[in-house]
Parts: C-alpha cells; sequence; structure tokens
C-alpha cells in the first residue's frame, strides 16, 4: 500500500493509492517503521500535494537531508516515541461503539489501517443504530470507548436527557464535516426566511448539528422551536426519510449530505463550515471510572486515535482513507461518495462543483473553549436551567489540559491556543463571558 | 428499483457464499441468520418454560385465572418493541435485552392457549379420571396435557410467528448482528436490492418455523 512506502524513494509514485493490500503490506514490512512511514508520508504529501514536485526536491537535495528537513519542521520522533509502551496495557481486548458517518474517520480507520494493532490493543469496532443507543450502550459498559457527539459526554456527565455519568472526552474527532441538505424540491427557497413550517431532522438532541440549526435559523429570524420542527432522525435514515418526503431537509453528518446528492433527492445548501469554520463535531468519548482503571490501555488508544488523526489530518491521505473505511464492515457507502466529502471537491446536487479542502478536519485536542459553547447553547435553548459552571464542568469532561500536558511530555507540538477563534456566523464568541453571550442573542429559552 | 437480473445477481451472490465473515460488522446472511434463529429460539424457549406452567395453573384454577386476567389483558397489547428502551435501562445488555423483547412478545399467546385449552377440557375425561381414582399429578399429565395439547401448540405456533417479526425489528433497533441488522445496515447504503432479498429470506424462514410448528400440532392432534 503506498501509504507505507518510502517516501523519501525519489522513485516512488504516492499518488497510487488503492487502499486494498494493508494486511499484505503490513506483513511485509516491520510495524514500527511502518508507522513513522506513513507520519512521514502524511507530512510529505501535505508539503508537496504534487508528487513530481515532491520526487524533484529528493532528487536535487538527497534522500537523507530530505528526511532530516522535514523532521526539523515535524516532530516525528515524539511521535514515535508516544508510540513507544509506557506501561503494561491492563485490557487488550476493546470493543468501541460507532455510528457509520465520515466523522468517526480516525476511530474507525485505526482498524484497517492498523493503528490500534500497532498499539497491542485488539479492538472490535460495533456498528451502533444511533446516538441513544450508543450512548446507552456506553452507559452500560458494553463499549470501553466509544464515538459520542461532542455535546453529548457534558450532557450524560450533567445527566440532561439521562442518567448522570461521569464522562470524558479523550479526543475530538473531527471538525466541520456536516452540511444543511434540504430536499429537491426546495431548490428556489434557499433563503432561511422562507423555511416557515420546514420539517428538520438532526442525529440527535444533545448534538452540534441540533445547536447549529437552531443558532442558523435564529440568526435568520426564525423560532426554531415555533416555526420549524426538529426532530430526532438517525443518521443513516435521515435519506431515506427525505426520499419519502417526511422530512424538508436536515443538518446531518456526511456521508449522509452526500449521499443525498448522489441519490439525486437532496441538494446541499450549505456546509456547516461556512456556519463556523473550525466547528467540533464528534468526540472520543470514555467513562471516567473506564479511564482510572485502565490508564496505560486509555493512553494506548489515545495514541493510536492522535496517530490516526495525524495522518486524517493530511489532505494526501484521504482518498486512501475513503477506500478503508468504505466497506460493509465500516460505513458501507460508495467509494466516490466518501472521496467527495474527505477530499472536499464535491457535487452540490445543483449542478455545480465545489472545492473546499476544509470540508471536514481533523483537530483532535479537545479545546475547553467548545465544550463552554455548547454549553451556552444548551443554555440558550434551556436543555440547562439556573446557573451554570461552565468552566467548572467542562475542565471535568474535556481533557483539554490532559491532552496538552500528555503532547508536552512526549514533544509534540501542541498549540498553544485554537487554532482558529470561535466565530460563529460572524460573531465572536469569548469563552470568559459565557453568559453575557446566551444573553446577546434576540430568540432564546432562557 | 433494481430490476429483477440485478436481484437475482445480489441473491446469488450472497447465497453462495452465505457464511462469509468481513468483520465484526460484516457477516454471510448464513452468519445473520444463524445470530436471530437465536435469539429467537432463547427469548421463545425461556417464554414457554414460563408461559406453559403458569398456562397450566391458570387453567385448572379459577381463583389464578381471575386473580392474574386483568394484568395479561393490560400487558398483552403491549407492543414489545416498547419494552426496549426500559430493557436496555435495566438489563445493561443488548443482546439480552433483544432475548427478553422475544420474551416479553412470545409469552402471552402461549399463556392464554395453554390455560385456555386446560380450562376446556371436557369434564366427562376429568370425571372417569377422578372414578379411576388418578392422582392430580397423573390426571394432569396423562389426561389434561394430552387434552389440551393441540391448543397449546396452537400457542406456541402463534407466539413463534410473533416472535420472528419482532426480532427483525428488534434487531434494526439495537444493531445486534442478525437478518435485522442485515436490513438495517444496507437500508443505510440505500441497497434495495439486499433489503429485498433480505425480506425474501426473512419470508422463507419464516414460513419453515411455521410449518415446523403445523407438523407438531398434526402430531399431537388427535380425534374425539
Amino acid at each position: 500500500m503506498s501509504l507505507f512506502r518510502n517516501p523519501f524513494d525519489g522513485e516512488t509514485n504516492l499518488t497510487c493509492a488503492c487502499g486494498r493490500h494493508a494486511s499484505q503490506a503490513e506483513h511485509d514490512v516491520d510495524a514500527e517503521k511502518l508507522s513513522r512511514q506513513a507520519l512521514e508520508n502524511a507530512v510529505m504529501r501535505s508539503l508537496f500535494p504534487r508528487d513530481a514536485e515532491r520526487r524533484r526536491f529528493i532528487r536535487s537535495v538527497g534522500a537523507g537531508t530530505a528526511s532530516a528537513a522535514i523532521a526539523s519542521l515535524f516532530p516525528f520522533g515524539a511521535l514515535e516515541a508516544m508510540a513507544q509502551d509506557k506501561g503494561k496495557i491492563e485490557k487488550k481486548d476493546l470493543k468501541l461503539g460507532f455510528i457509520p458517518i465520515t466523522c468517526a474517520t480516525p476511530l474507525i480507520m485505526s482498524a484497517p489501517l492498523g493503528f490500534y494493532e500497532k498499539q497491542g490493543l485488539n479492538v472490535t469496532l460495533v456498528k451502533t443504530a444511533g446516538w441513544a443507543l450508543i450512548r446507552d450502550k456506553t452507559m452500560n459498559k458494553e463499549y470501553d470507548a466509544s464515538h459520542l457527539l461532542a455535546p453529548m459526554p457534558l450532557a450524560i456527565s450533567l445527566g440532561v436527557g439521562s442518567g448522570a455519568m461521569p464522562m470524558q472526552v479523550a479526543t475530538i474527532q473531527n471538525s466541520n464535516g456536516q452540511a444543511i441538505t434540504l430536499a429537491m424540491k426546495h431548490k428556489d427557497k434557499r433563503d432561511p426566511k422562507k423555511w416557515k413550517g420546514f420539517k428538520f431532522a438532526v442525529p440527535f438532541e444533545f448534538s452540534m448539528h441540533n445547536f447549529l440549526l437552531r443558532y442558523y435559523v435564529a440568526e435568520h429570524g426564525l423560532d426554531p422551536d415555533k416555526d420549524i420542527q426538529i426532530r430526532v432522525v438517525p443518521p443513516p435514515e435521515m435519506v431515506a426519510n427525505l426520499r419519502a418526503g417526511n422530512i424538508d431537509g436536515y443538518l446531518g453528518p456526511d456521508p449522509f449530505n452526500q449521499r443525498a446528492v448522489y441519490d439525486q433527492v437532496g441538494f446541499i445548501h450549505l456546509l456547516t463550515k461556512e456556519l463556523w469554520d473550525g466547528h467540533p463535531c464528534c468526540s472520543l468519548g470514555v467513562r471516567s471510572e473506564w479511564v482510572k482503571e485502565n490508564p496505560n490501555t486509555f493512553a494506548a488508544l489515545y495514541r493510536a486515535i492522535l496517530n490516526a488523526a495525524a495522518m486524517a489530518a493530511s489532505p494526501g491521505n484521504r482518498t486512501t482513507i475513503a477506500n478503508a473505511i468504505a466497506p460493509a464492515n465500516y460505513l458501507n457507502q460508495p467509494v466516490p461518495v466518501l472521496e467527495q466529502v474527505l477530499t472536499g471537491k464535491y457535487a452540490d446536487g445543483l449542478g455545480d462543483v465545489k472545492n473546499d479542502p476544509g470540508r471536514i478536519e481533523f483537530d483532535p485536542v479537545p479545546w475547553n473553549a467548545l465544550g463552554i459553547w455548547i454549553l451556552s447553547q444548551m443554555k440558550r435553548w434551556s436543555y440547562l436551567k439556573g446557573d451554570v459552571k461552565y468552566k467548572e464542568i467542562v475542565d471535568q469532561v474535556y481533557l483539554m489540559t490532559d491532552a496538552k500536558k500528555r503532547m508536552k511530555e512526549e514533544g509534540i507540538l501542541a498549540p498553544a491556543d485554537m487554532p482558529k477563534k470561535i466565530i460563529v456566523m460572524g460573531k465572536a464568541f469569548d469563552a470568559s463571558k459565557p453568559d453575557a453571550y446566551v444573553s446577546s442573542f434576540a430568540i432564546k429559552r432562557t | 428499483m433494481p430490476t429483477p437480473a440485478q436481484l437475482a445477481g445480489t441473491a446469488w451472490k450472497q447465497l453462495s457464499d452465505p457464511f462469509y465473515d468481513a468483520g465484526s460488522n460484516d457477516k454471510g446472511i448464513g452468519i445473520q441468520l444463524a445470530y436471530s434463529l437465536g435469539r429467537v429460539g432463547l427469548g421463545f424457549g425461556l417464554a414457554a418454560l414460563v408461559a406453559i406452567p403458569l398456562g397450566f395453573l391458570i387453567g385448572l384454577s379459577p381463583l389464578a385465572y381471575g386473580a392474574l386476567n386483568p394484568f395479561i389483558q393490560v400487558l398483552k397489547p403491549i407492543s414489545p418493541l416498547a419494552w426496549m428502551p426500559l430493557a436496555l435501562y435495566t438489563i445493561k445488555d443488548s443482546t439480552i435485552s433483544s432475548i427478553f423483547v422475544i420474551f416479553i412478545c412470545s409469552i402471552w399467546p402461549m399463556l392464554i392457549n395453554t390455560a385456555h385449552g386446560v380450562a376446556s377440557v371436557r369434564r366427562d375425561w376429568l370425571n372417569v379420571a377422578k372414578t379411576l381414582e388418578a392422582g392430580t399429578v397423573r390426571t394432569a399429565f396423562q389426561v389434561i396435557l394430552p387434552a389440551a395439547a393441540p391448543t397449546i401448540l396452537t400457542g406456541m405456533r402463534i407466539s413463534m410467528g410473533i416472535a420472528w417479526l419482532v426480532i427483525v425489528a428488534a434487531e434494526m433497533l439495537v444493531g445486534n448482528l442478525g437478518v435485522g441488522y442485515f436490513v438495517w445496515n444496507e437500508w443505510n447504503n440505500l441497497s434495495l436490492s439486499n433489503v429485498i432479498f433480505a425480506i425474501g429470506v426473512i419470508g422463507v424462514v419464516g414460513m419453515l418455523l411455521d410449518l415446523a410448528f403445523g407438523a407438531l400440532q398434526r402430531a399431537v392432534t388427535y380425534v374425539e
């Protein structure tokens, strides 16, 4: 598989990526070296999107020099050190739940691309039918860790909408990557002011989708509780419901926005990136108790996901990843759909082809400010009542401090501050004044 | 919609390799069927273990009948899937929850039919047993059971039909491996030819189960 070929070999052609020979290649080469090469590949591809340029560069300076030069920019050694086992893994066989959507890319790709195996973990990925179910199964301890929507660990820790159980967000899985899809018949109603009476679907109450959709329509003067209907529909069922005319549109996760276009039942009205560039979506959630019982296993899992996210963050790897996660065992989607989602070169369903490489991004650090924004919206729409201790709650649930400390220990460059400021539809969010933010909105339920 | 040729192709592909195992979420139709049948068998078996003795008791004793009947009447019409959230919350295991749902849906027809069958054994036969000084246990096993057997088996046959209906829905809801999961997974992919194939398989297996119980029923039927 091209991912594991030596990127510093001037003759290697990195553009070929069939993605089907992961295990065969793994058998051939030493696993340690492979992962390092995968990382180096990721970096090289992002530095040299065009393969010809990379080859020319390596031929002119030599592979050794190139390797050293790149290493000075990117901490391969640190990532590798992180990959070394620090302590004995308490639990080797893990069961992780996931919903078949591209948000779970780092979690899913780690299985076919061998990131778990390399950390000494034997992970079974269990496809799950919906968010309520994945919450119950996580709380019931059927899953060791799970793909959860970024607001869910906050809601579960607070006992909002379920029993209370301390949960933690280990990493954010993805940012952006969602869209508003409308049924074909509404192609002339692009102005949200005309959406009165529309029925929308979101994947779950405690989701960025719900909060962003509410935010979006409220900014256009519609009251999300009165002027439109918002229903909870599991992501995989959204396209079928749109086709059947049960809903007018949805703010849902990919690939189901692109799938609606692929099946010609809807069009992409806008990407959520256009509302808030860099918003979190899904997270890797774990029970606090589990982390305490299995600290080394947790660290190994953490390393696997960080490595996967690092690979996924590079646009050049996206085609490989699309091929790795498409089979029926994982997303069960046509490769072209996933490719359009992951590479950001997509058909919008209205006859245009758009190019937006930031359609989905993978920034694993659970910045606390993100959690505070989520709580502010939960407060705004009255999911939380009374005084909210924003900072305290988020500090307990979002492991940002831990994540940054761990990255620092391992020598990984942890950005000091969020790479992108929180600006939602042109309005900046100050995480130190969440209450003022909530009361600044005209439409709210407080 | 898929054409008949596409359907035939799908069916051939699935049936030619029914036991493939391509990972924890992608298994052949044969394996999926085995999972579903296993759950139905367990839930149904447990229900029979509870329903038949309890039904016997209710049929024999008008007092027990009077005491339990109101509860049965309230519980019987509840859609078994409505129990699912409660089951998941209390049992804390999705596989056992789906078995519980099968249990709860198949218990009522068996219970009611057993009670009815036992209660309507001809008085003459019971009186004959009495004059022959047969004990309670002997009467129960040698007179009442054979007399009520056809009705009990009718109840079991109805229960099995319902259990097979419910398992597909339960698996779609909970997403455990099984035929229901297969349908749901292919629905995700909007692969109608696979969904139609699965519908066919579910129908055929349901029919075979019904035929099996029909044969059992004929075996215990008697001519008065």
